[in-house]
């Protein structure tokens, strides 16, 4: 059977120990080179599918399928940047490398690659404490990037950023996207972003956790600037935000806030 | 002409210093490292760090060279420094009138200056003594810091371990070594700073464990995920993550232990002292004691207190050399 999907879930749900049913019954295919949004109310479970991808979390029903993207080359980027503090900036990006055991003259083009793609040349020997938010949140995606991954998992990867570096990264990283060729799978809770960036937005609900709408953003890259003040993104945001308000009607009564 | 009798001493002091002791202190390996920290940190704490901006402009670090001797000087006149010198000599003038004025006879209570005098005459004792308690101490440290490593590795790779094992640890800490060191000195009889040895280090050992096991298990969420994401091993996580996120933990636990591990040198000394072995600085305490010698007690004492006082800066020193790059703890008052 040929596969369309770079990846699939099938079916997948998720209770935790406590009874706590994280996600119910999802079912997302996502193909190569695709970027997807996943956006919800906090609870909802959208930063779960990414564990579960990963392979960090066990699903408890249903099942994810790869397709000819290989396992192993996945990378994941976390709301906090994640570094080790005691490392320079290249020993963070080298981590994976070395874990991997890549032999050093490789690993030095990759990392000096890698922090080219970032515009952090410059910075090797600096310290994570040596530089500012947005900074280490580039370190981070360098780490991430140096294993030239097919598949990107970004969970709210920006969330603590101030607004103006927010929008500086989520242009380089579409640049990124844009000659990387990656698959993205991008949590974020903020809708501007999800519609700027991706071709999909998927919207999720909460308690249990499930998908409650699909929507294409069927607009041209590269985008600029002038796309975020068009009327189309416009309405796509409006469109985006309609569906989270309908999805959180659906809100418990306070009392069943309590599981969280 | 009170104050010329301290200037006096302290010179004769000084002298003395020169002539046996320091030289020796000097040769110890400890002090070198010392020396070389402290260039370094003075020329680290000259580097400012690099621009906050996002903005990757690249300002290259610039360095402000200024004179070591000149931070040193500013440090010394600082309030930092001047105000605790002074409430010490308005302490130790009101000490010493106090004795002279009430006629205090000294083997009740000795004035400082009769203190100090004792110190120099009989520093070709006490010193001495004061490098066996010395020698006690670290190598009971130094084993402490690499056993207590050791375990609390073991107790990180596995919940079972730890459960099983723990609680003796507590046990081993919260017995009281006076009760158990005659014990461990009669199965040591005939060595009897060994015996010493495993006193110190058994009062030393917990904060260590403690401490280290602690550091170990609390490494970063998301980079112990980042690790099982990219397959590292346990011995991979252990190197690059696990022992790395442990060291501050570690570090402090080192600089509650070496003042323990003093105490326990100290505490077991006095117990071998009764038992008529001789060893170091405590059991010149204890022999003062005994034979009503207070200003030679309170001498001793005064070299004990340094001692620990030595020590306690010795791992400051080292923590903050360690951790200069990038613990909190660590930080000079930037950002």
């Amino acid at each position: 059977m040929t596969f369309p999907s770079a990846i699939r879930l099938r079916h997948v749900g998720k209770t935790y120990a406590n009874g706590t049913v994280a996600l119910d019954d999802v079912n997302l295919a996502i193909a190569p080179t695709e970027f997807v949004s996943l956006v919800g109310p906090s609870g909802c479970g959208k930063s779960t599918v990414l564990r579960l991808i990963a392979g960090l979390s066990p699903l408890t029903t249903g099942d994810v399928q790869w397709g000819d993207i290989s396992r192993d080359r996945l990378s994941f980027v976390f709301q906090d940047a994640s570094l080790m503090p005691w490392a320079t900036v290249q020993d963070n990006v080298r981590l994976p490398l070395r874990l991997a055991g890549v032999p050093k003259p490789k690993a030095e083009a990759a990392i000096a690659n890698a922090l080219s793609m970032v515009d952090l040349q410059g910075y090797e020997r600096a310290y994570p404490r040596q530089l500012s938010g947005g900074m280490k949140m580039r370190v981070s995606i360098a780490r991430s990037l140096v294993t030239q991954p097919s598949l990107m998992l970004m969970d709210e990867p920006f969330g603590a950023l101030d607004e103006m570096t927010r929008s500086r990264l989520n242009s380089d990283i579409l640049h990124l996207w844009e000659t990387q060729r990656w698959t993205v799978v991008f949590v974020t809770h903020n809708i501007y972003e999800a519609v700027y960036l991706s071709q999909r937005v998927v919207v999720m609900a909460a308690r249990p956790g499930r998908i409650v709408a699909d929507i294409a953003i069927d607009a041209p890259y590269p985008r600029n600037d002038a796309f975020r003040t068009s009327p189309l993104f416009n309405d796509y945001c409006r469109d985006v935000a309609q569906q989270l308000a309908e999805a959180s009607l659906g809100m418990p009564p306070l009392a069943d806030l309590r599981q969280i | 002409m009170l104050l010329r009798y301290f200037v006096v001493a302290l010179l004769e002091l000084q002298n003395m210093c020169l002539n046996r002791g320091i030289r020796r202190l000097k040769d110890l390996p400890v002090l070198r490292i010392l020396y070389d920290f402290f260039s370094s940190r003075l020329s680290a704490m000259t580097v400012p760090p690099l621009s906050t901006a996002d903005s990757p402009t690249r300002t290259a670090p610039s360095v402000k060279p200024r004179g070591d001797r000149l931070q040193v000087l500013t440090w010394l006149t600082s309030s930092e420094v001047i105000a605790p010198v002074v409430v010490g000599i308005l302490v130790l003038i009101g000490w010493e009138l106090a004795v002279r004025l009430t006629n205090t006879p000294p083997y009740l209570l000795p004035g400082p200056s009769l203190v100090f005098t004792t110190l120099i005459q009989d520093w070709h004792q006490l010193f001495p003594s004061l490098m066996v308690t010395l020698r006690i101490t670290t190598i009971a440290f130094i084993a402490a810091a690499l056993s207590g490593l050791l375990i609390a590795v073991v107790f990180a790779q596995s919940k079972w371990i730890e459960r099983s094992l723990f609680p003796y640890a507590v046990i081993l800490q919260t017995t009281p070594i006076v009760a158990i060191a005659p014990l461990i000195i009669i199965w040591f009889r005939n060595n009897t700073i060994m015996a010493l040895v495993v006193c110190a280090w058994i009062i030393a050992l917990f904060p260590i464990i403690s401490n280290t096991t602690l550091g170990l298990k609390s490494a970063d969420h998301n980079l112990v995920n980042l690790f099982k994401l990219y397959n590292a091993s346990r011995w991979q996580t252990l190197i690059y993550l696990r022992l790395p996120s442990a060291l501050p933990y570690f570090l402090g636990g080192l600089r509650i232990s070496g003042g323990l591990a003093l105490i326990g040198a100290v505490v077991a000394e006095f117990v071998a002292g009764t038992g008529g072995q001789r060893s170091g600085i405590a059991y010149q305490i204890l022999m003062s004691s005994y034979n009503l010698q207070i200003p030679r007690m309170f001498a001793a004492l005064i070299l004990t207190t340094g001692l620990g006082v030595a020590i306690f800066v010795t791992l400051t020193l080292l923590s903050d050399l360690l951790l200069r790059h990038w613990h909190e703890s660590a930080m000079t008052q930037e950002s």
